[in-house]
Formats: C-alpha cells, sequence, structure tokens
C-alpha cells in the first residue's frame, strides 16, 4: 500500500475519512458573471496569514520600548539576513490587506450578500474591518519614527475628544498623558497579542458561518436562475474552486516579493518627542480620507465644534455600515436601491477625498 | 479512453507534472529559503583583540575574585597573590554557567553542578571537560586590561 493510502486508513479508521470531507466535497461556488468577487474574501484571508507569518518572524529580533524599538527595526533592515524582504513583505502585505477586506466590503455589499440569513456573517466582517485598521494604527507606531510618533500622537487625541469618554479613552491608549515609550508598549501589547486573539476568533466564526449558509448567489442572478433553471451553473469548491484560489494566491505571494524588493519601505527617522512635526505629515492612505475630512470640516457649524461633528459622524456611518442587513428590508418600503445608492456614494466620497488628500498640501 | 490511446497523452502529462512540479518546488524553496536564513541570528561585531578594562589594582584584594564584562560574556580576574592576577572566561566549560572565585578554597567554582578549577582555571573536579579559557592580563599604571591571548 502506498503511503498516502495509508495515511487516509489511519485518518479514516480514527475519525471517518467520508464525514470528515463531506462538507468539503458537498461546498458549491456559483459560477455566474460575478464570481471573481469570490476571490476577494479569500484573498484576505490569505494576506492575513501572511501577516502571521512575517509578524512572527520580525518578533524573533523586534525589542518594544522608546530606546530600543527603532535601532531593533533598524537592526533588522540592515543586519538581519533578509530582514529587509521580511519587515517590507509585512508592511506591503498589511496595506493591500486593508485594500483587499475594503474590496470584499463594497463588492459584498453591492451583491448584496448581506441579507438574510447572513445578517452576523456581515457583521463580523464589519468588526474584523476595524480589527484591521486596528492593526494598521498599532503596528504603525512600532518602528517609533517620527511619522508614526506624531500619527499615533494625532490618533489618540481624536478620540479623546469625544464627550465623557474621550479623556479616559485617550489615557486607555496612550498609557499616560503623552505618547511615550508606554504607549509603545500598548500599541505592541495591542498589535501582537489582543488584537490576534480577538481576530482569529472572529475569523472561525466568520469562516464558520460562510460555510454554514453557503456561498450567497446575487438576486439578480438569482432571478435569472429562477426563470431558466437550465442556466444554473456552480463549481465545486474542492478542488477546482480553491485550486484556482491558490493559484490567485501564488501570483499574490510574487506580487508581494516584487513589491518588497522593488519599493523596500524606508524606516525613516527616530521619534524625538521634543522636535516639530515636520511639514506635510499625512497618515497612512488607509485614513487619508477621514484626515482630510477633519481639515476641511469649519472650526463651528451651527454653534458646534465641527471637528466633534466630524468625528461623531464617521462613528455613526461605522455604527450604520455595521446594521446595513437590518435597514435592507422591504417593509415600509424597499430600501435595498438606497442601501445600494449610498454605499456608491460613500465609496465615491472615500476615493475622492482619499486622491484630494493624497495631493492637498 | 481506451487502453490503446492512453499511452502517448499519459507521457505528455507526465512532461506537464514534471515541468510544474519542479516549478512548484522551486518557488517553494525560494519562499522558504530567506526564512530560514533570516531565523539566524547575525554574528555581533566580535571582540578581536581589543584589551578591556577589567578592574584598577585599587578595587581588588589578594585572594579575590571579581567578574566583569569581556564583549558579551562575562570574565573572572583573580589577584591570586598580592600584585600577581589571573583572568580567565567566567563561562564553566560544561554547561555555561558563571563561575566565581571561592577564596575559601582558593579555587574557581560552578555552583550549577559543582566544577571545580584551579586559580589559573584548570579542571580538577567535577564535570567539566576542559579548562576555562585563560585570558592576557597587563598592568598599566593603576589599570588591569585583559584581552584575549594569541592565536597559536
Amino acid at each position: 500500500m502506498s503511503l498516502r493510502a495509508r495515511l487516509k486508513q489511519w485518518v479514516d479508521e480514527r475519525f471517518g475519512w467520508e464525514a470528515l470531507t463531506a462538507p468539503l466535497r458537498k461546498k458549491t461556488v456559483p459560477l455566474h458573471r460575478y464570481s471573481y468577487w469570490y476571490f476577494l474574501g479569500g484573498m484576505t484571508l490569505f494576506l492575513f496569514v501572511i501577516q502571521v507569518i512575517t509578524g512572527a518572524l520580525l518578533l524573533l529580533y523586534y525589542r518594544p520600548g522608546a530606546d530600543e524599538a527603532f535601532e531593533s527595526v533598524q537592526f533588522i533592515m540592515t543586519q538581519v539576513q533578509f530582514g529587509w524582504l521580511v519587515r517590507s513583505i509585512h508592511v506591503w502585505s498589511a496595506n493591500l490587506l486593508i485594500f483587499t477586506a475594503f474590496s470584499h466590503l463594497f463588492s459584498v455589499l453591492f451583491l448584496k450578500s448581506y441579507r438574510k440569513p447572513r445578517e452576523l456573517t456581515w457583521m463580523s466582517g464589519m468588526v474584523l474591518l476595524f480589527l484591521i485598521l486596528g492593526f494598521g494604527f498599532t503596528g504603525y507606531l512600532l518602528p517609533w519614527n517620527t511619522l508614526s510618533y506624531f500619527a499615533t500622537k494625532v490618533g489618540t487625541a481624536i478620540p479623546g475628544q469625544i464627550p465623557l469618554i474621550g479623556r479616559p479613552t485617550l489615557l486607555f491608549l496612550r498609557g499616560g498623558e503623552d505618547v511615550t515609550g508606554a504607549t509603545l508598549n500598548r500599541m505592541f501589547g495591542f498589535h501582537v497579542a489582543i488584537l490576534p486573539g480577538i481576530a482569529t476568533l472572529l475569523i472561525l466564526l466568520h469562516l464558520g458561518l460562510v460555510q454554514w449558509f453557503g456561498i450567497s448567489v446575487p438576486p439578480k442572478v438569482e432571478n435569472e436562475w429562477k426563470q431558466s433553471p437550465d442556466s444554473r451553473r456552480e463549481m465545486r469548491f474542492f478542488p477546482n474552486f480553491a485550486l484556482r484560489e491558490l493559484m490567485a494566491w501564488y501570483v499574490a505571494l510574487a506580487a508581494l516579493g516584487a513589491l518588497a524588493a522593488l519599493f523596500p519601505w524606508n524606516l525613516g527617522v527616530k521619534a524625538d518627542p521634543f522636535a516639530s512635526a515636520p511639514a506635510g505629515i499625512q497618515p497612512e492612505w488607509y485614513f487619508l480620507f477621514m484626515f482630510q475630512s477633519l481639515k476641511l470640516i469649519p472650526a463651528k457649524i451651527a454653534g458646534l465644534d465641527g471637528e466633534l461633528l466630524g468625528i461623531l459622524g464617521f462613528g455613526a456611518l461605522a455604527a450604520v455600515a455595521v446594521l446595513v442587513p437590518f435597514l435592507d428590508r422591504k417593509k415600509p418600503f424597499d430600501t435595498s436601491r438606497w442601501i445600494t445608492g449610498a454605499g456608491v456614494l460613500v465609496l465615491a466620497y472615500i476615493v475622492v477625498m482619499t486622491i484630494y488628500g493624497h495631493f492637498a498640501r | 479512453m481506451d487502453s490503446e490511446s492512453t499511452a502517448p497523452p499519459l507521457a505528455r502529462r507526465r512532461f506537464i507534472e514534471l515541468i510544474l512540479g519542479t516549478g512548484l518546488i522551486a518557488s517553494a524553496v525560494s519562499f522558504v529559503y530567506p526564512i530560514l536564513k533570516y531565523m539566524i541570528p547575525p554574528q555581533l561585531p566580535d571582540f578581536g583583540n581589543e584589551a578591556v578594562l577589567a578592574s584598577r589594582i585599587s578595587e581588588i584584594k589578594p585572594n579575590q575574585g571579581m567578574i566583569f564584562r569581556f564583549g558579551t560574556k562575562p570574565g573572572l580576574l583573580i589577584e591570586a597573590a598580592p600584585g600577581e592576577y589571573t583572568a580567565m572566561l567566567a563561562v564553566c566549560t560544561h554547561l555555561g554557567c558563571t563561575v566565581q572565585y571561592r577564596s575559601d578554597l582558593r579555587e574557581v567554582w560552578c555552583p550549577c553542578h559543582n566544577g571545580k578549577y584551579d586559580i589559573q582555571g584548570r579542571n580538577i573536579s567535577g564535570p567539566p571537560p576542559r579548562p576555562l579559557e585563560a585570558l592576557d592580563v597587563q598592568v598599566r599604571g593603576d589599570e588591569i586590561f585583559v584581552r584575549r591571548k594569541a592565536e597559536g
């Protein structure tokens, strides 16, 4: 008997091969003109795994602490073999991960995959997006350079402006009044322990729900299929779709390697808490649309603090986004089109503000 | 498919499998190689033949030993008799614990497994397999300098 057959038998005798692989054999992927969007979730998952692997590797040499963090990243970039590659892949993958997560969000929104019974899948996905942004924010400070220092100063000051809960939040995020080594330790703890723990559980839940409900078919396609049942097409998830997804991951890995090799990430200048903020300082692109909005908003709107209104506005938008599945209903009137319209508007706003923020000085 | 027509396609399939398989293995190696290399810690700048200030004559008394920093390792300086200094790496040759000078025994002692060396660092009892690495001592004025013994 071949080794493979013996392994299979070993598993079969203990767990039952048939029962174990039944979900894989049963799972199918609907085939239609929007099927390509189904790759985005898997791609986001793949990039997350890359983050876990490269992040664990960076932990072998990284040292938190205001006196050591910058030097240890410098050490990784200059002394450790392939250290520049590992760090650059971590940063590039982080950026692409945020991009694919947002793309996944909007594709699910426009294909209406969030609707009953998939409300919890959508909500867990939204929370995962916030966690990903949290990863981006907390990880940004870890090299302890000028840009990250001021970005964290501003980023923690923003929730600090909210009435009542603002100040406790600021103290919680900074671990004190100011951004210091204590903040760095805190962000490090969030970035490598707390967030990964929560994110892993939520990803398992998210994937479990996807498996439980199967893959959603857009209502338009569903209608067409109802009218002519012969046009219904499906692909087996395993191995057909899985192999295609694997191929996409393979290409993504090559792209990551190329990006990291051709455009390695800068380390910048070590943070100096007593130096002025450099001119033209900006957050990373994924926070740019909020940054630009807050810059444009007038100081006072109808006697209220403009910036505070902006912050609360984004908070409200996030809350509405989480609740989208419950807002999509037939009664008292059909809101489905409204949600698509609002989605297009929000997407356009994000894109325009990001580009504007990038070029505005 | 009948059996006669399978022979040529199988040969072609075998060829495709070989090409794809080689490519996959090669790329897998190219992913794993940097990771393995990354995990090897870089050599810290070696101490070379730099002389290190171990202590001052005024800070050490006869029949007394003291630990000093020798690069990344601890060193042990002993004033065996008045004005007579010996120095060695304080790393036990058994399992690497830091040894100490016992003035009551006039021996160098490792507390981990009761290894013993004489005042020159030669292993005399217990598990240590080799003598401690001896260092050169040089007195300049009040300062006691220590450096690695020249090779050979």
